[in-house]
């Protein structure tokens, strides 16, 4: 762990600039990708990746370059490179950052478990052999699969400040889809994927529950495939954990992002129905909405002790009892904006530059069990696991899809419905949030797939969420 | 390219007799400048390269991606800790059933290496045409190299030196116009132009909105918003195992149960494309007819497919979606379009596509930059973001009246990873009735 420290820190030492400030950024990643689908094992990913960021503040003004060369001269050759662009971009440059403060802390961080082996590449070919054997011989399931895809990264900060960051972690993502397919329609159901992911070790896959998930989640899309279509109309909608955190990250995360609300998305991942001034004063939800930047559960996907421009990350709530309070905007946009915000600067490796990004963001638990919650419904649906997600570039009206859907009628759990649809307005929604879970339907989940920024960055995000309720949603299902 | 040569060179004597390798190479020096508010709010430089092997004995495979380093001892000794790793991986896999691999030693070579516009320029240039106007934009500028080689003597090797400007204008009541200007060689007049064109749209959106009830209405798609629409489908839809695992959106189609409109057809073009005419999996990739006048044709198909459908392969990358994808062009006059639009919605975007019911092809996705409504042929006013809600076998199938007779050649802006390569050359597309729905 951490092999490249010394070298680094030496070559960092050794580096000849006339910048104002300047920070290196060092990743290194491996990663495997392993499937099993339909009983045949795929051929294995493997990668080994690693780069170094140089970023210099020049009179003020700041630009990067990114080099797979961490030789010193590489090193000083990407450092040149920052400098020159700084010089270059100094006539035309947005921003004038001489009195940005600098990070100089010192910190190690470690995913949970992360001395602990994982298991060998054939146990885990094993388990997932076993588990798609586990899928029952049925003509209708037409495909399935059962993956799993762990990923270390080891990154060192350091800048001229003095800061020295040190960061090692593990992500794994197990998951387990199955697709059934009656000669007309098709249905889909999935367990994980690109709705969880954890830090940590084989603890991961225990919690998430892989060993014996295939033979429900088959027959869960039996399920689908025979039920009726999910009838059109406004209901009550009890969206459990594995949705929810699609509808915190699309209509929370995103339109919180203090860089899109100062415009700098506006040409791709778009901008905010939020205004600056709406901190402290908007009632986003209901009063049972809170929602917290969270970087200290600690398996969960984005929990750290620094970001990547090395500012030291701390619980924050961004929304209380439905009052909207900070945005999530790391140290520049802070600067830039004179608000207060949250550690959640990010990179997506070496390559691309941190830029404010979701990290844990969640929903509190509240007091309601699952069944009180269903209890309360006159009316409802309960939908679970996105499956289709699509939002303005204002992050204000959309429409998302689950795979499972079961209607709720006078307080009970009835039959099974397909393509559950629905759709509403940001602005709105939330504040029709009318039961929020207790810890009993709490869970850590979160995403490999977060995608922004120009280049482009796709980042890991997690995102912790009760079951919730929210009234009179309007409710649809597919062409039959 | 003679980086990638002697690393081809060491590989060859290092493998014994009984393994077999694909090595393919991926590079790329690039310049990254974002705009916000017509000025520079963020740039740099990355310079990377990496290399994909695969090994392959005995009827086992694994690959392992490498960062390369750009030091040819260092880098010759990833690529032997590499081919060290997959040695002891291999004997841990079982055999593959559908490992098939292209035995022919194909040659292919293509170099496109014009000289860059130089950063100061296009940011004097930028600078002095956006003056008067929000600009917010991404300017990705350098060279990308591909190369492909195999243990059978295959070697492909691909160069460009492209950039790709990527900008909207923004009106200060907050509605915008999205532009972009692309390509190997930067001329001032064209830029000039190219901003003129999205000046003259940005010039409508002052004025106040058109307030619009959900409900159906005829409507021109432009070809970035056709794009929108064509990406989607992409997503898995000419997939032969996506096709087969009924993934696809478009399993309908190849089932023959839904034709498209007669007007559609649709074909992968890598002859003459941007895109490099190998895959990453080894194979050399020919033009691909997908929708031949409104029914399914052939399928993306790689080798893994191949072999487990008994297709014949066609060069299909590893997700096996398009990247040279053309439409062919219908007969509307550009001249014509408003006029044959009558009353009805001018879209220039869409944005964040996704599926209601993906077996049924039934999309939803959002307008976004430069929606018009136009009377009587007309450009009236600006619309606000509207949702959509409606399937491929209607808006490009019985509700398709025209293709335009004019394509538009959309280079990707993407730079996930790394500078995509892939393209779209588009019609836009008049529709009898598009659905609305919040």
């Amino acid at each position: 762990m951490f092999d490249h420290h010394a070298t680094l820190k030496q070559h960092f030492n050794a580096l000849r600039t006339t910048a104002d400030f300047f920070s290196l950024r060092y990743v290194r990643e491996s990663g495997q990708y392993l499937s099993v689908r339909k009983n045949v094992a795929e051929p294995p990913h493997l990668s080994h990746d690693e780069g170094a960021m140089l970023t210099v503040r020049l009179n003020g003004v700041q630009a990067y370059a990114a080099t797979n060369d961490i030789s010193l001269a590489g090193l000083q050759a990407a450092l040149q490179r920052a400098e020159q662009q700084a010089r270059q971009i100094k006539p035309h440059a947005l921003l004038d950052l001489h009195q940005q403060p600098v990070s100089s802390d010192v910190a190690d961080y470690l995913s949970p478990n992360f001395e602990h082996a994982f298991p060998s590449l054939s146990d885990c070919y094993q388990l997932l052999g076993d588990e798609s054997a586990a899928v029952p011989r049925d003509e209708r399931l037409v495909s399935w699969d059962v993956s799993l895809g762990l990923t270390h990264v080891e990154q060192i900060y350091l800048n001229s400040a003095g800061a020295e960051l040190r960061q090692a972690q593990r992500f794994v993502f197990p998951g387990v889809n199955v697709t059934a397919f009656d000669g007309h329609d098709s249905q889909t159901r999935t367990l994980g994927g690109s709705n969880f992911g954890q830090q940590g070790g084989f603890d991961v896959i225990s919690r998430f529950g892989l060993i014996g998930a295939a033979p429900r989640v088959a027959d869960q899309a039996l399920q689908l495939l025979l039920a009726p279509n999910t009838p059109q109309g406004p209901r009550d909608l009890l969206l459990m954990p594995d949705q929810m955190i699609l509808q915190i990250h699309e209509s929370i995360g995103h339109p919180l992002e203090l860089d899109r609300i100062l415009g700098d998305e506006r040409n791709y991942a778009g901008t905010s129905f939020v205004k600056a001034e709406d901190f402290g004063h908007l009632q986003y939800g209901s009063p049972l909405l809170n929602v917290t930047f969270d970087p200290h559960i600690p398996e969960q996907l984005a929990s750290y002790s620094h970001d990547d421009d090395g500012t030291a990350a701390s619980k924050q709530f961004l929304i209380r009892e439905g009052l909207l309070l900070k945005p999530l905007g790391g140290a520049l946009s802070q600067f830039r904006s004179g608000m207060d915000g949250v550690a959640n600067s990010r990179a997506s490796s070496w390559n691309r530059p941190p830029i404010d990004r979701m990290a844990n963001l969640n929903i509190e638990p509240g007091d309601q069990s699952l069944a009180q919650m269903i209890g309360a419904i006159e009316h409802g649906i309960l939908m679970s696991t996105n499956r289709s997600w699509s939002i303005d570039d204002a992050r204000n009206k959309f429409q998302f899809g689950c795979e499972w859907g079961q209607l709720i009628e006078k307080g009970e759990l009835k039959g099974v419905v397909k393509k559950p649809n629905y759709r509403a307005i940001s602005a709105q929604f939330w504040r029709n949030l009318s039961a929020v879970g207790d810890a009993s339907t709490f869970q850590v989940l979160g995403t490999p797939n977060c995608g922004k920024g120009e280049p482009n960055q796709v980042i890991r995000v997690g995102h912790a969420s009760p079951a919730c309720v929210f009234s009179n949603v309007d409710v649809f299902g597919g062409d039959a | 390219m003679n980086d990638f040569k002697a690393l081809v060179q060491w590989l060859q004597q290092a493998v014994t007799d009984n393994e077999q390798f694909h090595l393919g190479y991926a590079a790329e020096s690039s310049e990254f400048v974002r705009f916000n508010h017509a000025k520079v709010r963020q740039a740099g430089h990355v310079q990377q390269a990496s290399l994909n092997l695969k090994l392959i004995s005995d009827g086992r495979h694994a690959d392992l991606g490498i960062t390369l380093a750009g030091s040819p001892a260092l880098d010759r000794q990833r690529l032997a800790d590499g081919l060290q790793q997959l040695r002891d991986t291999l004997p841990l896999l079982p055999q593959d059933p559908y490992l098939l691999l292209n035995q022919e030693p194909w040659q292919s070579h293509n170099e496109h290496v014009r000289p860059l516009p130089d950063l100061a320029r296009v940011l004097e240039e930028i600078s002095q045409a956006a003056a008067d106007v929000d600009l917010v934009g991404f300017y990705a500028a350098g060279p990308i190299s591909r190369g492909f080689a195999s243990s059978n003597g295959a070697f492909g090797w691909h160069q460009a030196n492209s950039f790709n400007f990527d900008f909207s204008l923004f009106h200060a009541n907050g509605e915008a116009v999205k532009a972009s200007y692309a390509g190997h060689t930067w001329d001032s007049a064209e830029f000039a132009a190219r901003l003129q064109q999205a000046r003259a749209q940005w010039a409508f959106l002052g004025r106040p909105l058109h307030p619009l009830p959900p409900g159906h209405y005829r409507a021109y798609l432009a070809p970035a918003a056709l794009e929108e629409i064509i990406s989607i489908i992409t997503w898995g839809g000419f997939s032969a195992q996506a096709i087969a695992s009924k993934g696809s959106s478009l399993q309908k189609l190849y089932a023959g149960e839904q034709p498209l409109s007669p007007l559609v057809t649709v074909t992968e073009q890598i002859s003459g494309s941007l895109s490099q005419a190998f895959s990453t999996e080894g194979y050399p990739r020919g033009d691909v007819t997908l929708i031949k006048a409104g029914a399914a044709c052939d399928q993306l198909v790689n080798s893994r497919s191949a072999a487990e459908y008994g297709l014949p392969a066609n060069g299909a990358s590893s997700d096996e979606s398009p990247s040279a994808l053309q439409m062919a062009a219908g007969t509307l006059a550009q001249a014509d379009i408003l006029k044959q639009l009558g009353t009805g919605l001018y879209i220039s975007n869409l944005w964040y596509l996704n599926y209601s019911d993906l077996p049924a092809a039934r999309l939803t996705g959002m307008t976004r930059f430069a929606t018009f409504w136009v009377e009587n042929g007309e450009i009236k006013a600006p619309v606000s973001t509207m949702r959509f809600d409606d399937s491929v076998y209607s808006l490009l199938g019985s509700q398709l009246e025209a293709l335009t007779a004019e394509r538009e050649l959309l280079l990707s802006p993407s730079t996930y990873g790394q500078r995509n390569t892939a393209s779209n050359l588009l019609p836009g597309a008049l529709v009898k009735r598009l659905t609305l729905t919040l």
